[in-house]
C-alpha cells in the first residue's frame, strides 16, 4: 500500500530524498515528465491540450529532529525540525539518518524523581538520544552532526477502516495526490510534491512561481481533535466525517468559488465533507496564494488525529473520499469549470 | 521475553515463555498458585544445599477503568508509571484479542502556550483504538491490561532497548547461569524462579521462597545505569558488569563470596551500597520463614520504567556467569557458616 510506504519513508524537512525517490518510482509511468527545482520539490507534469493549468500540491516533509551535539559519553543532543511538542519525545524509539541508526529517548527513572517532577515538562535541554554508543568516538562512527532523526513507527491497521502510522501530515496528502495522478486529464496538471512545509511553507512558493498555475488545490493531512477533553467546537475536524475543506487558516483564505465547486460535487455525489473548524496553523496554500500576482487556492484535507506526534491515525473512508472528491473536481475542470 | 506480556498479577503469557525456557535447562518446572515459575536443577551428591535465584517477570502497565463514549478508554497504572512517558505512545490493549491503540494528544496547532508548559495528567489521557464504541465493547472490558507496544530495539554494539527489561533481563541472566552450570560441577540444588508481582510489592518472591525454603536466596534485578542528570553515586556504568549490593538486606558472607568470585574469575562489577530496603525480591526473601541469607546482583539499566529501558547484553551474560560461579561454590559448609556471626 502506497500510504504505508510513504508513512514509513524517512523525510524530515530539508531531507526529503527518500520520499522523492519513492514517488518518482511509483509514478514513473503516469507522468509526462518530471521537474525538480533547487529546493528539491518534485513536480509531476501531466501535459494536456486544453483548459487551465492546475496545480495540486502535497508536502513530502515531516517533523523530526536534527543531531546538534555528541557528548563525551556518546549521547546525542538534538534540535527539533518543525513544530513538535516537547512532551511527546520522552520514551520513544527514533531512527537517525537514512541508514536508520536506532536510538531511544529515555527519561530519568521514576524512582529517582521527586513527586513534583512528574508534573513538570522535561525540557528539550534535558533530553538526548541514546544509540548505545559508549563514547563520542563510537557514536561518530554511526552518526554525524546535522544528521536527521524521525520516529520509528510502523504503519498498521487498527480496523478495516482505521490505520495508524507516522507523518500522515502530509504523507496522506502525498498518497491522495499520487492516486489522482494515475489518471489522465485533458488539461495540464502539475502534481507538486513540495519540501520544507513544516519549517515555514518554503517549498510550495517557489514551485508555484515556476509553474504559474491558474489555480491550485493543496492536499493535507490536517488536525483532528475529536477526542475526550476537547469541546466539540474545538475538534477542528472529525475523523470519519469526510474530507475537510479549509475556508480559512492562519495562512490563507480559500477561494470561495473553489470551495463552492467542491461542495457541489460532494453533495451531488453523496460524498461526506466537512469544514476545517479551526484557523490556527498554516499550509502551503498560504504561499501559493501569494505567489506572483496571486493564485486562487483551496485546501482539502484528510482528518488525522495526533499529527506532529510519533503516531497519527486516519480513516481510510476519509482518505478514499478525498481521492474521489479530487478526481471529481478534476473531471469538472475538464468539463469546463473555470474561475 | 520482553515482547511478551506480563503486567503484575497477570504474568500468564510471559510465564509460559519462561516455563519453556527453564524446562529445557532444568530437571523440573512448576508454576505455583500465584503464577511463579519455579524450576529445579539438581546438584550432585547427598545432603545438598538449596540456592534460590529469583528474578521477577512482571512488568509495569496500565489497566482499563472505563470505556468512554465513542470508544475511548480511561486507565490507571499498575506499578510505578511516569505519566510523562505515556504521551503519544502506541499501546497494546489486551482484550479478548490484542488491539493496537494510541495515547493521543492535542496537536501543537491547537495548543495554548500555557497548555504546553504542563505535564499531561494520566487522568486526562485516553487510549484511542480507532474503533467505534460497539467494536471496542465487543473486545475490551474494564479491567483489561494495557502495555506499551514495543519490540526489542538493537542499539550499537551489545546495547538493546525495550520495555520490561526490568526485570526480564534478570530472568535472562538466570538462563545464562543455568547454561553455564550445565558445564560446571555443582553440589547445590538450584531453584531458578521467575517471580510475579514484584512491581506491586514483591509478593511472588515471598510465597515462592516459602515454598522452596532455600538455604540462600539471590535476587537478580536491575539498578540505575549512569545517565546525565542523575548523580553518579546512584548509578552504575553500563557494559562494565553487574552491581553487587551490600547492606542490611544482604548477608555479609554472601556479598563477600560474590565479590571474591568476581575478582577470581575476572568478572568486572560495581559495588552497590544500599543501607535500607533494596526494593527487590531480596527484601521479602530475607524475612521468609525463619529468615534466609540473601544476596542481590543487579544489571545496570538506564531509563527504568520507561518503554525504552536500555542495557548491555554483555552485562546480562556476566551476571549469569557470576551467579554460576556462586552456585558452584556453595556447599554445606558455606551454608552452615552463614549462621556464624
Amino acid at each position: 500500500m502506497l500510504l504505508k510506504r510513504l508513512s514509513e519513508a524517512f523525510g524530515p524537512s530539508g531531507y526529503e530524498g527518500e520520499v522523492r525517490d519513492l514517488l518518482t518510482q511509483e509514478l514513473e509511468t503516469c507522468v509526462s515528465n518530471w521537474r525538480r527545482d533547487a529546493l528539491g520539490n518534485l513536480i509531476a507534469v501531466k501535459t494536456g491540450t486544453r483548459g487551465p493549468k492546475v496545480m495540486l500540491a502535497a508536502h513530502m516533509d515531516e517533523c523530526g529532529l536534527m543531531i546538534s551535539f555528541i557528548d563525551k559519553s556518546g549521547l546525542l543532543r538534538f534540535r527539533k525540525v518543525g513544530g513538535l511538542d516537547d512532551r511527546i519525545l520522552v520514551s520513544k524509539h527514533v531512527v537517525i539518518g537514512s541508514k536508520r541508526v536506532a536510538g531511544v529517548i529515555g527519561a530519568k527513572a521514576i524512582h529517582l524523581q521527586k513527586p513534583a517532577e512528574r508534573n513538570q515538562v522535561i525540557s528539550l535541554n534535558d533530553l538526548y538520544i541514546d544509540i548505545g554508543a559508549k563514547s563520542k568516538e563510537e557514536a561518530e562512527k554511526m552518526v554525524k552532526l546535522g544528521d536527521y532523526a524521525v520516529f520509528a513507527t510502523e504503519f498498521g491497521y487498527l480496523s478495516d477502516t482505521a490505520v495508524k502510522g507516522k507523518s500522515f501530515d502530509d504523507r496522506a496528502g502525498c498518497a491522495v495526490l499520487a492516486e489522482v495522478l494515475r489518471e489522465d486529464y485533458a488539461f495540464t496538471l502539475y502534481g507538486a510534491f513540495t519540501v520544507q512545509e513544516e519549517i515555514g511553507l518554503r517549498g510550495a512558493g517557489v514551485a508555484a512561481y515556476a509553474l504559474e498555475p491558474d489555480f491550485a488545490v493543496v492536499l493535507e493531512g490536517t488536525t483532528c481533535n475529536d477526542v475526550p477533553g476537547s469541546e466539540e467546537h474545538g475538534y477542528s475536524t472529525t475523523m470519519g466525517g469526510g474530507p475537510a475543506i479549509t475556508v480559512m487558516d492562519a495562512s490563507v483564505v480559500s477561494d470561495r468559488r473553489l470551495v463552492g465547486e467542491l461542495e457541489r460535487l460532494a453533495r451531488e455525489n453523496n460524498i461526506p465533507v466537512q469544514y476545517k473548524r479551526s484557523i490556527t496553523g498554516g499550509s502551503d496554500a498560504g504561499r501559493i496564494n501569494q505567489t506572483k500576482g496571486g493564485i486562487p487556492v483551496v485546501v482539502v484535507s484528510v482528518p488525522c488525529r495526533y499529527i506532529h506526534s510519533p503516531v497519527s491515525m486516519l480513516s481510510l473512508r476519509d482518505f478514499d473520499h478525498t481521492i474521489q472528491l479530487i478526481k471529481l473536481f478534476l473531471r469538472s475542470v475538464e468539463g469546463g469549470f473555470m474561475l | 521475553m520482553v515482547e511478551a506480556t506480563g503486567v503484575s498479577g497477570y504474568e500468564g503469557s510471559v510465564g509460559k515463555v519462561i516455563h519453556e525456557v527453564f524446562a529445557a535447562q532444568t530437571d523440573q518446572v512448576t508454576t505455583d498458585t500465584l503464577g511463579n515459575v519455579i524450576s529445579l536443577k539438581r546438584g550432585e551428591g547427598e545432603n545438598r544445599a538449596k540456592v534460590m535465584l529469583a528474578a521477577h517477570m512482571d512488568e509495569i502497565g496500565l489497566m482499563v477503568t472505563k470505556i468512554e463514549e465513542k470508544g475511548f478508554l480511561r486507565f490507571i497504572s499498575i506499578g510505578g508509571v511516569d505519566q510523562r512517558t505515556l504521551v503519544a505512545q502506541e499501546v497494546r490493549v489486551h482484550g479478548r484479542r490484542d488491539l493496537i491503540g494510541v495515547i493521543g494528544m492535542k496537536p501543537p496547532h491547537l495548543l495554548t502556550p500555557e497548555d504546553a508548559d504542563k505535564a499531561i495528567k494520566m487522568e486526562d489521557m485516553v487510549i484511542d483504538l480507532g474503533l467505534t464504541e460497539e467494536e471496542v465493547k465487543a473486545v475490551v472490558a474494564v479491567g483489561d491490561l494495557v502495555t506499551v507496544n514495543r519490540n526489542l530495539i538493537p542499539l550499537s554494539g551489545d546495547f538493546v532497548a525495550a520495555k520490561a527489561l526490568d526485570d526480564r533481563a534478570a530472568v535472562a541472566a538466570i538462563y545464562h547461569c543455568l547454561s553455564e552450570l550445565c558445564r560446571m560441577r555443582h553440589t547445590a540444588d538450584v531453584y531458578a524462579v521467575a517471580t510475579v508481582q514484584e512491581e506491586v510489592g514483591s509478593r511472588g518472591a515471598l510465597v515462592s521462597a516459602y515454598h522452596v525454603q532455600p538455604d540462600i536466596g539471590i535476587a537478580i534485578d536491575v539498578c540505575h545505569g549512569e545517565m546525565p542528570g542523575v548523580p553518579e553515586q546512584y548509578t552504575a556504568p553500563l557494559g562494565k558488569g553487574p552491581s553487587v549490593a551490600l547492606g542490611a538486606n544482604i548477608h555479609p558472607k554472601v556479598y563477600e563470596r560474590l565479590t571474591e568470585l568476581a575478582k577470581e574469575h575476572n568478572i568486572p562489577f560495581a559495588i552497590d551500597p544500599i543501607p535500607g530496603p533494596t526494593g527487590t525480591d531480596a527484601w521479602t526473601m530475607q524475612v521468609t520463614r525463619a529468615g534466609i541469607p540473601t544476596g542481590l546482583v543487579s544489571i545496570p539499566l538506564r531509563y527504568m520504567h520507561t518503554s525504552v529501558e536500555t542495557l548491555s547484553i554483555n552485562d546480562i551474560k556476566l551476571t549469569g556467569r557470576l551467579l554460576a560461579y556462586f552456585v558452584a561454590s556453595v556447599d554445606r559448609k558455606f551454608v552452615e557458616g552463614l549462621l556464624c556471626y
